[in-house]
């Protein structure tokens, strides 16, 4: 009887590159909130007395409740990285999932804020709003806009974070073929004795083996730099936040 | 694979506190209306913030400074942008 030994074969993770890909996509994130943060401070140079009303009619207890579910949301997910970098598959799980529930969250929040603008006629091409004096115009249609191409970064984000969750929280397996010169009689051996016994079959010339390891290193590596970058797109939602809520609820 | 210093949990946590505090700190300021400064002050605890979780969440303080050349660069770009607009609507 022949032994075949497998061996885990060495994968090169480029960490490093991944995430300069990952920071540059980011750049153009940034550039694209930029245009619409220099469209808000041009408007509101032109109509500062319009924008420092509109401002007031935004509740500041929604936003700060929101600003503190994005801000607690990008403490879970930093924990979840370093969960994962101590090889705690588990509590890396979790807080990944907190992470993606607090950003439900900010949302259901956001459709109840929305719900209150436009119970009350303020939308972009309302007939209400058509009566506000232009700046306010302005202001609402900025606001949504804004808050709105956020809000689909953050579903974007959550639908993200499912994705790799779903990866991490699987355990992780490799399948291997190994092949073999048929005829060729198969056994399982276990420490105490021979476990599994096939016959010889003329038409096998290979088998697959599945792996499933309890805890491995390299797989965890492998997962660690896409969750990272799945990190990095939240947090900088985040960021964008960070800017949006002053800039939208509090300045007057 | 190179082996890098672990982050305590601990030192996330102090920050996201940090993070909260501030934001307290912000609804506070606006409140007791600074007139023309309170869009600076508000402008610069945003900018404090941003760098919290730039640095420390996402890591950019133990990067290479590749990543820091690269942030540069993209915010002076915004940077540019702005002035350039602002250098233009304000002389018109």
């Amino acid at each position: 009887m022949s032994t075949a030994t497998l061996h885990e074969p060495h994968v090169h993770v480029d960490a490093t590159g991944a995430k300069i890909a990952m920071w540059l996509f980011l750049f153009t994130e940034l550039l694209l909130f930029g245009g619409l943060f220099l469209a808000y401070a041009v408007f509101r140079t032109y109509y500062p007395a319009d924008f420092h009303y509109a401002t007031t009619t935004l509740s500041v207890s929604i936003g700060a409740l929101n600003t503190a579910l994005l801000l607690t949301s990008s403490l879970t997910m930093v924990l979840s990285v370093a969960a994962l970098e101590r090889l705690n598959r588990r509590l890396s799980v979790i807080l990944l999932g907190v992470t993606a529930l607090l950003g439900i969250l900010f949302l259901v929040n956001k459709y109840f804020e929305w719900s209150a603008k436009f119970h009350h006629g303020l939308y972009p091409g309302s007939q209400d709003l058509a009566l506000h004096p232009d700046g306010e115009k302005v202001f609402y249609g900025l606001y949504f806009t804004m808050t709105g191409l956020h809000g689909v970064h953050v579903l974007v984000g959550v639908g993200v974070l499912a994705v790799i969750l779903a990866m991490i929280a699987r355990r992780p397996r490799r399948t291997v073929s190994v092949p073999i010169a048929a005829p060729t009689a198969l056994a399982l051996q276990g420490d105490s004795g021979p476990l599994w016994h096939q016959a010889a079959d003329a038409q096998l010339d290979a088998v697959d083996v599945t792996l499933v390891y309890r805890e491995n290193e390299a797989v965890a590596h492998r997962q660690l730099i896409k969750l990272e970058n799945a990190g990095l797109y939240w947090h900088l939602v985040d960021v964008i936040w960070i800017f949006l809520f002053p800039l939208l609820y509090l300045i007057s | 694979m190179e082996k890098k210093e672990l982050v305590p949990y601990g030192t996330y946590i102090m920050i996201w506190f940090g993070l909260l505090v501030l934001t307290g700190v912000t609804i506070i300021a606006a409140s007791l209306h600074f007139g023309q400064w309170s869009i600076m002050t508000a402008i610069a605890i945003a900018t404090v913030k941003g760098a919290l979780v730039l640095f420390i969440f996402m890591n950019l303080k133990r990067e290479e400074r590749l990543f820091k050349i690269m942030l540069s660069l993209a915010l002076i770009t915004m940077t540019v942008i702005m002035v350039l607009t602002f250098a233009d609507i304000s002389f018109r």
